[in-house]
Parts: structure tokens; C-alpha cells; sequence
């Protein structure tokens, strides 16, 4: 059966293109691969090879024609043993051979482009709301700092499962860089406490490797600063691989460490990323206060089968807080939690920024404004139905964070409440953020950087015409 | 020049190896080359980056390795899902975007995978293959399985910083992989020499202490012998092994590619002169004592496998509208790994 020869698309975007050469004339062989003609396009000049064998029996497009539109047949095969000259009177009918029963675009056209409205995306469907967890009534509390409960967690959870490991920059030896490792390697060993040449990027990728093979490593950045050079493989590799995978290819890793400002370590040391990667689909971001929620939390990062962006704060480590002393202590993801009830303003926060909020709800208290604070704890998946349920009481919105503004996560709550919440306002959502700048290092100039609970106060006043 | 390397006289393959290495050679250059028909009718989207000319290197290479070994690389792809066995069905459905793809359609081209056939991608960012590979080798010493990982990147990738991160690592560690470096002496249009202060990417790993060499990558004798020689060293605790496996590609970049930085003479040598498959058809003629009717049919049985992949690929629908939201997370909670 005779092949008719089409004029093929060379980029996504081509349309049609003019036949500027022959290499092969009427009655000559053609091999696999061979070079049959030259096509322009508006791009360059590209070679058609020949798919198929056997005799190139008849070019129906001659030489120079302009704007010869994909898929129109430009010459026909003979196949090996074929009549050429019967095969060239067949010319423009016979069909493409590949795909078979297909000769053009438009048959193969695939059913499912068929439905109606299809160009429409179907709604997102609706996530499952999980359950509040306030640390439990009665529940028999014990009081250590956040950075014994981040290493309490990853202890219980490498105890638990083999497959847990701890790797990064001084993690083991020198018993972490900011302590939270201590005592793992004396635990569990060199091969589970794993020291990392200084090499991000690079360990970020191995990191993820291993996840795809099944393990669940657990990796420590110094800060999220260095990160930066280890973003691509926290993105492009760990948060949508499995989706690019049709859901085989899953990637449960935690990647954990100080994040945002600590204290005079200037402006490469400083920044915030709780905006950039909560922009991420496929990641998951954490971002504990207390000690309880550090420990929680960190543990059911660990369980969870998906990529964890665990973002912890360097002035926190050394803050206590009670932390129920129970043999498994789980907060669920996802979930925020109102860390004081009140009825006038929502204040939201997250990590450190929780400090002002809550010396703002203090101020403002005295003053007769009783403010709603809510601690995300999670920032994707946010939970924002607890923000709206909390704005409906109130009213008003105050947003406070350590990152920049623009495109933070300040603007992604009041777009939210917005959408969700508009006719419940009575005033506008209103963001305390950091300041539009690199961080200074003067330790003034740091100060004003950064949010503080007078600029709270203020802002909580505002939205309140008080 | 590809093929500067000549292995003086690789060890003969036996009578059933070269047939199975032509048949799977032949399967890779013909599901390309209907790729590359199917990607000019509109059928395939976006980019596709062809092996076509470079089968040697994927095929001998898995002849070299043993059953739980993990492959890994980057976007030029389709040759080494193939060569693990994955179904030319479920590749070429992917390359049309349909529901019956390895991805269910959401990967395309560059990214898809098999934990069944034990091959981790397909990946889309030149270089970011090579830690994951390591990675995955890293799981392979903790768990102790004896699996070796092979990671494939080309001459382009070579250059990235992250390569040299994971060289140290691997050989810090001792992490059973083998880096196999395809040079097809254009990273997209780039000459290697325009390119790379050391075009011996057998050296690459030197300042590392890891033992590498090159190979004529159009021999797929030559690739076994060495690839048995780099999974071993792997395999027994020795740590990485580099491949230079100096080959060609017969196409261009990708589908969009205008070929302005070689000459048409340069690839019709190679072509003509190198051609891995008609190579190991001329041994199967010649020593092996096969008749071109015998490898008739195995041409015949190649296409029509081809065929029906690309049958399948072209009237397999395209994912339900609600694949749109799947598969970007698991539930937190769910069944411990």
C-alpha cells in the first residue's frame, strides 16, 4: 500500500511553511531517515526525513510552493515490490500509515476533546476539613524549648521507621549547628545521621533520590537562606514529580531549618520564604510557634508521603512551652489553631510573628478590643475557612508577617477573605509586614525591618476606628 | 570526532545477545522515527527530543546490569524507558497526551516513569538527574538491596555545578551508581569544544578519584564490556564509575531544531560509517550466520509493534477533565511507607 508523505508541523506553533527543495526525485529509493526535502518555516529551514521505505513514487507539492499547510500530503511512498506507477495514480488517497487509520490530525482527534466546554477547568474539588487540635483537656503536660521538641520528633519517628534519616550540614558530629540534632548520632549511628560536604544543591537532589526510592529523609538546611541554591530540586524535582508521574512516583521528604529573620545576620540571612514556597502546588509548608505544635507537626511531616517544606525560626529554639507528655503527639496538617478567642478583630500570624501578635491581643485588651489571633501553623494547605469563620465574628482583618509585602502571604489572605468574606468587612483587611527592603544590619535599622507588636496595636486600631 | 575511541576488538556477543540487542536497537530507532512523523502531524506537543543514532549506549548498558538495577536521566528519554521494558503503548500514549500514558498524560515527553521497571525518569531540568540518581544509589547502600543506579546525562549536562557535587558525594560515600555521559558532541547546538575546557569527560571525575573512561558508543560491544567492567566496581562497594560514551545523534536537537551548526556531510558519515544497528545487522549476516529473511521478520514483527503503539496513542482519549486536580498530593495521613 502506497504512503502519502505529509507536510509536518517542526514546532509547536507551526501552522505552514513553504517547500523550498527536493533532495529526492521521482523513482529514487528511499531509506528510514533519509532526507527527502527542505521546508521552510517562519523560524528556519528544517530537513524532512522519510519515515518510510521503498520508492518515492510521485511529489505532489513542487519545489518552492508557499504556504503549504501542515498535514496536506506532499508526495507518496511506494512501499518495496510495489507498483510505482499504480502507487503514483493513487496519489493524495492513499493514507498515512502512521498512526494507522489515521491519515490527519483531525480523524485522530481523541475523544474526550469532544465534551462541551471542555476548555472550562472543572472545580477544584473540595478538600476535607480535619479536626481542631487544642492541646487535649487535662492532658499532663512536660515544659522543654522548641528545639528539644523538634529533636524529640525526629527521634520518636527514626525509633519508629528505619527508613527515616537525618542528613545535612554538621548534623551529627558537631551535633547540628543550631543543636537540633543533638544526641541523633550517638542514637542511631553514622548511617542514619548522615554529615553533608557543603553542598545544597546537591544534596537537596540526593535527598530526593532516595525519597523516590523509598526512604524518608529527613533534610536539614543551616538556614533557609542556602536553600536558595537547593530550590530547583525542592520544586521542579520534590514538589511535582508526582503529578508529572500520574501519581507513581511519590516523594515523602522533609526539608527542615531556621527560616526568616534572627537576629543581626543582615540581608542574606534574613529572609522569610514562607510566600515562595507556599506558591508551590505539590509542596506542603509548616510553620510552627509552640513547642506542642513544633513536635506535632514535625512528626506527621515525617509520616506524610508528600514534600514538606518545614520552615522553623532561630529565636524560637531556645523559647519553652508545654508539650503534653504522651507517647505519640500528633497535630494534624493543614490546620490552624485559635490561640486566643475574641470577638472585635482577627489577628493572624505564623512562627515568630505569633510573639507580636499576642502582645498586640494584650495591649489591645486592655484597651476593651479583644482580638481573635489565629496561628496558622500551616501554610499550604492554608486553612483558610478558619481565617473566614474567624472574620465573619469580627469583621476585620489584621495580617501580620516577617516577609516583604508584595506577593506575600499577607496579600494572599486578604484575597482570600475577599473571595470568601466580603460582605462580612467592615474595614479594610490590613497587612504588618516586613519592610519592602533588604534587612539592614544596624541593629536599629533591623528593628524597624521587621514587624512589632506597636505596629499591630496600630493596625488592629485602624480596622477598628478605635 | 564521535567514535574517536575504537575498542580494538570488543568481545563478540553471542549469537541470541546480538539479535536481542538488534531487536531492541531497532524497536528504539523505529518508535523514534514514528515520534518524530507523529510529532510533524500535530499529534505530539511541546518538545521531543529524538535518540535516534545513540541506542547503542542505553542497550548495551542494560545488558551490563541485572534485574532490580534503577535507571534514571534526563529529557532525551524515550530509548531508555524502552530499553527497561516499559510498553511502547504507555510512552507513545504519553508523547500524545492521552489518558493510557505512563504519566496519564501529565508528564509528556520528558517526564515519565516506571517503579515497576525500575526506571525514575525522565527529567526535564539538564543535570538535575544526577544527584537524584545518587540519591537513589543512597537507597540502594542503606538498604543494602545490591541494586546499582545508572545515571545518564550528556555532554551539556556535564558542565552543571551540581554534577561535581555529586561526584564528591558518591565517592565520599561509596554509592554504588555508574554516570554514564552520552557525549553526542552537541549539548543543542553547542560543539562540545565550544563548550567544555575538558572535552575527556572521562577525566571529569579526577579530582574526585573516580575511575573513568571512554567508549566508542557506536559499538554495542564495546558499551557491554564496559558497562560490565563500571556496574561491577559499583556493585562490590568501590563507589562511582564514569562512562564517556562518545556517540551521535542523527537528528536534531529537537523537533525544532535547523541543524546550522553541523554540516549534513558530518552526520551522513556517521550515519553511513558508525550506525550501531546496521553494524550488529552485518555481524548478524556475516558471523552469526542469520538470512536477511530471518531479520526480515524481525523488522516486520519491530514495526508492528511500533504500529500499534502508535494506534493506541492516537485514539486512546485524552485524560478526563478531572485529572486536572489529581495526583498533586496524598493524603498526609495515609498508609506508612
Amino acid at each position: 500500500m502506497p504512503t502519502d508523505v505529509l507536510m509536518p508541523a517542526l514546532s509547536p506553533t507551526m501552522e505552514e511553511g513553504k517547500l523550498s527543495r527536493w533532495l529526492k526525485k521521482e523513482g529514487d529509493a528511499v531509506r528510514s531517515g533519509d532526507v527527502i526535502a527542505e521546508i521552510e518555516t517562519d523560524k528556519a529551514t528544517m530537513e524532512v526525513e522519510a519515515v518510510d521505505e521503498g520508492v518515492l513514487a510521485r511529489i505532489l507539492v513542487p519545489e518552492g510552493a508557499e504556504g503549504v499547510k501542515v498535514n496536506t500530503p506532499i508526495a507518496v511512498i511506494a512501499a518495496e515490490g510495489e507498483d510505482v506507477s499504480a502507487a503514483a495514480k493513487q496519489a493524495g488517497t492513499a493514507k498515512a500509515e502512521a498512526p494507522a487509520n489515521a491519515g490527519s490530525a483531525e480523524a485522530a482527534k481523541p475523544d474526550a476533546a469532544e465534551a462541551p466546554g471542555s476548555d472550562v477547568a472543572p472545580r477544584r474539588p473540595a478538600e476535607p476539613v480535619q479536626a481542631e487540635t487544642e492541646l487535649p483537656e487535662g492532658v499532663k503536660t512536660v515544659t522543654i524549648t522548641v528545639r528539644e521538641a523538634l529533636r524529640d520528633a525526629m527521634a520518636e519517628e527514626m525509633r519508629l521507621n528505619e527508613n527515616v534519616f537525618v542528613m545535612g550540614e554538621e548534623v551529627a558530629e558537631y551535633q547540628g549547628a543550631y543543636k537540633v540534632t543533638q544526641g541523633l548520632l550517638q542514637e542511631f549511628g553514622a548511617r542514619r545521621v548522615v554529615d553533608t560536604p557543603i553542598t545544597e544543591h546537591g544534596f537537596a537532589g540526593l535527598g530526593v533520590g532516595a525519597a523516590f526510592a523509598g526512604l524518608r529523609p529527613v533534610v536539614e538546611f543551616m538556614t533557609f537562606n542556602f536553600a536558595m541554591q537547593a530550590i530547583d530540586h525542592i520544586i521542579n524535582s520534590a514538589a511535582k514529580t508526582l503529578y508529572m508521574s500520574g501519581g507513581q512516583i511519590s516523594c515523602p521528604i522533609v526539608f527542615r531549618g531556621p527560616n526568616g529573620a534572627a537576629s543581626r545576620v543582615a540581608a542574606q540571612h534574613s529572609q522569610d520564604y514562607s510566600s515562595w514556597y507556599s506558591h508551590v502546588p505539590g509542596l506542603t509548608v509548616i510553620a510552627p510557634f509552640t513547642a506542642a505544635d513544633a513536635k506535632g507537626l514535625l512528626k506527621a511531616a515525617i509520616r506524610s508521603p508528600n514534600p514538606v517544606v518545614f520552615l522553623e525560626n532561630e529565636i524560637l529554639y531556645g523559647q519553652s512551652f508545654p508539650v503534653p507528655d504522651v507517647e505519640d503527639w500528633i497535630v494534624p496538617i493543614g490546620k490552624a489553631r485559635i490561640a486566643r478567642p475574641g470577638e472585635h478583630v482577627t489577628i493572624v500570624a505564623w512562627s515568630h510573628a505569633m510573639f507580636h501578635a499576642l502582645e498586640a491581643a494584650e495591649t489591645l485588651a486592655a484597651d476593651g478590643i479583644e482580638a481573635e489571633v489565629i496561628d496558622l501553623r500551616t501554610l499550604r494547605p492554608l486553612d483558610a475557612e478558619t481565617i473566614v469563620e474567624s472574620v465573619r465574628k469580627t469583621g476585620r482583618c489584621v495580617v501580620v508577617e516577617e516577609g516583604w509585602p508584595q506577593a506575600g502571604m499577607g496579600a494572599e489572605i486578604s484575597a482570600r477573605i475577599m473571595e470568601e468574606a466580603f460582605d462580612y468587612l467592615d474595614a479594610p483587611v490590613t497587612r504588618v509586614s516586613g519592610k519592602d527592603v533588604p534587612m539592614p544590619y544596624a541593629a536599629n535599622l533591623e528593628k524597624l525591618a521587621l514587624p512589632s507588636a506597636a505596629e499591630v496595636v496600630e493596625a488592629a486600631r485602624a480596622v477598628c476606628y478605635r | 570526532m564521535a567514535a574517536d575511541v575504537k575498542t580494538a576488538s570488543p568481545p563478540a556477543l553471542s549469537r541470541e545477545e546480538e539479535l536481542e540487542a538488534y531487536r531492541v536497537m531497532l524497536l528504539i530507532r523505529r518508535f523514534e522515527e514514528k515520534a518524530g512523523q507523529m510529532y510533524g502531524m500535530g499529534l505530539i506537543g511541546g518538545f521531543c527530543h529524538l535518540y535516534i543514532g545513540q541506542e547503542a549506549v542505553v542497550v548495551g548498558m542494560h545488558m551490563a546490569t541485572k534485574e532490580g538495577d534503577q535507571n534514571i536521566t534526563g529529557y532525551r528519554d524515550h530509548g531508555h524507558m524502552l530499553v527497561m521494558g516499559m510498553d511502547p503503548k504507555g510512552v507513545m500514549a504519553e508523547l500524545t497526551g492521552r489518558r493510557g500514558g505512563y504519566s496519564r498524560g501529565k508528564g509528556g515527553s520528558m517526564h515519565m516513569f516506571s517503579t515497576e521497571k525500575k526506571f525514575y525518569g525522565g527529567h526535564g531540568i539538564v543535570g538535575a538527574q544526577v544527584p537524584i540518581g545518587a540519591g537513589i544509589a543512597f537507597a540502594n547502600r542503606y538498604q543494602n538491596n545490591g541494586a546499582v543506579c545508572l545515571a545518564y546525562f550528556g555532554d551539556g549536562a556535564a558542565n552543571q555545578g551540581q554534577v561535581y557535587e555529586t561526584f564528591n558525594m558518591a565517592e565520599l560515600w561509596k554509592l554504588p551508581v555508574v554516570f554514564i555521559i552520552e557525549n553526542n558532541r552537541y549539548a543543542m547546538g553547542t560543539a562540545v569544544s565550544r563548550a567544555s575546557a575538558q572535552t575527556d569527560f572521562s577525566k571529569r571525575g579526577v579530582s574526585f578519584n573516580i575511575p573513568g573512561e571512554q567508549v566508542d558508543g557506536m559499538d554495542i560491544r564495546a558499551v557491554k564490556e564496559a558497562g560490565e567492567r563500571a556496574v561491577a566496581w559499583a556493585r562490590d562497594g568501590k563507589g562511582p564509575y564514569i562512562l564517556e560514551m562518545q556517540t551521535y545523534r542523527y537528528r536534531g536537537h529537537s523537533m525544532s531544531d535547523p541543524a546550522k551548526y553541523r554540516t549534513r556531510d558530518e552526520v551522513e558519515k556517521m550515519r553511513t560509517e558508525h550506525d550501531a544497528i546496521e553494524q550488529a545487522r552485518q555481524r548478524l549476516l556475516g558471523e552469526h550466520g542469520l538470512s536477511e529473511d530471518e531479520l526480515k521478520k524481525v523488522d516486520a514483527d519491530i514495526r508492528r509493534i511500533v504500529n500499534e503503539a502508535a494506534d493506541f496513542a492516537t485514539h486512546d482519549p485524552e485524560p478526563d477533565p478531572s485529572e486536572l486536580w489529581t495526583d498533586v498530593t496524598l493524603p498526609h495521613d495515609g498508609p506508612r511507607a
